[in-house]
């Protein structure tokens, strides 16, 4: 289905992916696994967008695969993988009873009722310590249980493994998300941010598909939750705050939402500069002064985000063979 | 060419449609019959839009009944009233303007390719969203439109994109059309055009009502023209009867200036 050219990139992308672990010190092997996990995050929440509208809260929904998968195993015994798949199954039902509310608006108030309904949900955790633990939130998760094969046994403590198991998980997830993107659903999501009425008139449900994007979004959320849950070990209501979400949106806005690895690339870059550069020269804690200066120069300099930068360079490229006179003139 | 039936496929029985204060429709009733074209005009603020606002449920209305094929359809959601095949298109250019023609009208046949979630997500659908493009094909092709099938729509000119919206209204396979002021900003070589398509478009089984502007594309168009003013029923009729009423003259062109400046107060 796919042209000879994408599939050979796309087996580049995860040769290079499959060796890069190997390259990483142990400390950045666990920072490379929450980027996969983060790459989920940021590209469900794009899913969203699609329709045109912004939520503030899907960081919470994140927290609500977390915690539902978390409790799943510790109250019930559920094995996790089963437990992750039912964590993003309970962040959808999630959406899908807030949706009633929340999609009776639009814009600007649509992004601050998700605010409101994801404090709502963060301050339930607090309040109520059985089951979810309050401020101090779940510890000592289980973990993903080993896999024996027999003459191979996998460990999931350890960061590799773990990596290429969010990995597979990611990547499966990012598959499902671009066939919804590429089918009809898609075209649906797009007409109706770019004009609901005329959606609705066609006979386009707009409450109902507003309702598939959120719920399909919390989902994929919730799946990131639980990856994260049974990898960290433990949650509690800060790791789901609005500052983390404002990541989310940063990561978002950088990459630039038009395509699928405009938010990963986004993603990624923010997570190296912040990484290697930052942490490397010891600049920690003016974390957030960095990110928002990023932020800032993005709207003003690539308002379509880091995706729209290979296009650009082609072009300009383009243009120069074709007119080698007026490149020369241009570099002189 | 088949001529208008004496069956009403959609009426108001008694609107009223009020923004605050203001009473946009006050007690207006009309009937459209089926396989007709019906023309609904009126000077600026008699309460066209909001009257069309209202049929397509846009608008809710505050009383009265929207009756369509018999039943009571008032205050249905407009995609409800769009799969019961009573479709409107807006004046303007109000298009998905960032999508390709072709991705414009296949989003109008939004009801006529269905597909399970799981069918669209296993590329199961296939067949019916290849039965969907060659409909969209057909469809741009009535309106001339073939060639432009991969522009995106806000490439277009104004008159195409006039006709875009009616492909797209045309694809979601209405019995009644309401057109919103199908000709504005066209010349006249465009109205023509327009004109006929309507037409045609009357003659393959769909009932059209539209309100226009443009006197004379309504005139030579229409079986039976509605004349509203200040949101009220003003003259019903066929179009020689309602141009040499007395007042709808008078509501186009202003009457005597006692009168006029009763209407002002």
């Amino acid at each position: 289905m796919w042209r000879i050219a994408t599939r050979l990139r796309l087996l580049i992308l995860f040769a290079a992916l499959a060796v890069l672990p190997y390259l990483l010190s142990y400390s950045q092997q666990e920072i490379a696994v929450l980027l996969v996990i983060n790459v989920l995050l940021v590209c469900s929440y794009r899913l969203l967008t699609l329709t045109g509208e912004w939520s503030l809260g899907h960081v919470v929904m994140m927290g609500v695969g977390a915690y539902a998968s978390a409790l799943l195993t510790k109250r019930l015994g559920v094995p996790v993988p089963v437990s992750m798949l039912a964590g993003g199954l309970a962040a959808a039902a999630v959406a899908a009873i807030l949706s009633v509310p929340l999609f009776r608006m639009k814009g600007f108030y649509f992004l601050i009722g998700s605010f409101a309904a994801g404090e709502i949900i963060r301050l339930i955790w607090k309040r109520f310590t059985d089951p979810f633990g309050g401020p101090k939130g779940l510890k000592r998760i289980d973990a993903f249980p080993n896999i024996d094969f027999g003459f191979l046994e996998i460990d999931f403590y350890e960061p590799v493994n773990y990596y290429f198991l969010a990995l597979i998980v990611v990547s499966a997830s990012l598959y499902v998300l671009h066939r919804i993107e590429r089918s009809r659903i898609g075209l649906t999501f797009h007409a109706i941010h770019w004009q609901d009425r005329l959606a609705e008139s066609v006979g386009v449900d707009n409450f109902r598909y507003r309702t598939l994007a959120f719920v399909i979004a919390s989902f994929f959320a919730g799946i990131a939750g639980g990856l994260y849950g049974h990898y960290v070990g433990a949650v509690n209501p800060t790791r789901f705050g609005v500052d983390q979400m404002v990541y989310v949106l940063v990561w978002a806005i950088v990459g630039g939402t038009a395509t699928l690895h405009g938010p990963i690339l986004g993603v990624v870059v923010l997570t190296v500069i912040n990484e290697i550069v930052l942490r490397g020269l010891g600049l920690d804690t003016v974390r957030p002064l960095i990110y928002g200066a990023i932020l800032i120069l993005s709207v003003l300099y690539l308002p379509d985000g880091l995706e729209s930068l290979g296009p650009r360079l082609r072009a300009r490229l383009r243009r120069r063979g074709r007119d080698p006179a007026a490149a020369g003139g241009r570099a002189a | 060419m088949s001529g208008p039936g004496e069956r009403p496929i959609l009426e108001a029985r008694g609107l009223i449609r009020r923004f605050g204060g203001l009473v946009a429709v006050d007690n207006f009733s009309f009937a459209v019959r089926e396989g007709a074209i019906h023309g609904l005009i009126g000077p600026n603020g008699a309460g066209k839009t909001t009257t069309f606002n209202v049929i397509s449920g846009f608008y809710a209305p505050n009383a009265g009944q929207v009756l369509y094929r018999g039943r009571n359809v008032s205050g249905r959601k407009t995609s409800a009233l769009a799969a019961m095949g009573l479709v409107r298109t807006f004046q303007g250019s109000t298009l998905f303007q960032e999508l390709s023609v072709l991705d414009n009208v296949r989003v109008g046949r939004h009801l006529t390719a269905r597909a399970g979630f799981l069918a669209r997500l296993l590329g199961a659908d296939r067949p019916s969203e290849r039965a969907a493009d060659a409909k969209a094909r057909e469809t741009l092709a009535f309106f001339g439109l073939e060639e432009l099938a991969g522009e995106p729509a806000s490439n277009l000119s104004h008159g195409h994109q006039r006709m875009l919206g009616m492909a797209v209204a045309l694809s979601a396979e209405p019995r009644v059309l309401l057109l919103d002021e199908p000709f504005t900003g066209m010349n006249p070589q465009e109205t023509r055009r327009m004109m006929s398509l309507v037409r045609r478009i009357r003659d393959g089984g769909v009932t059209v009502m539209l309100v226009e502007h443009d006197m004379q594309a309504v005139m030579n168009l229409c079986d039976t023209i509605t004349v509203m003013n200040f949101g009220a029923l003003l003259v019903e009729g066929a179009p020689e009867e309602v141009q040499n009423d007395p007042a709808v003259i008078e509501a186009y062109l202003g009457a005597a200036a006692d009168d006029g400046a009763g209407h002002a107060a």
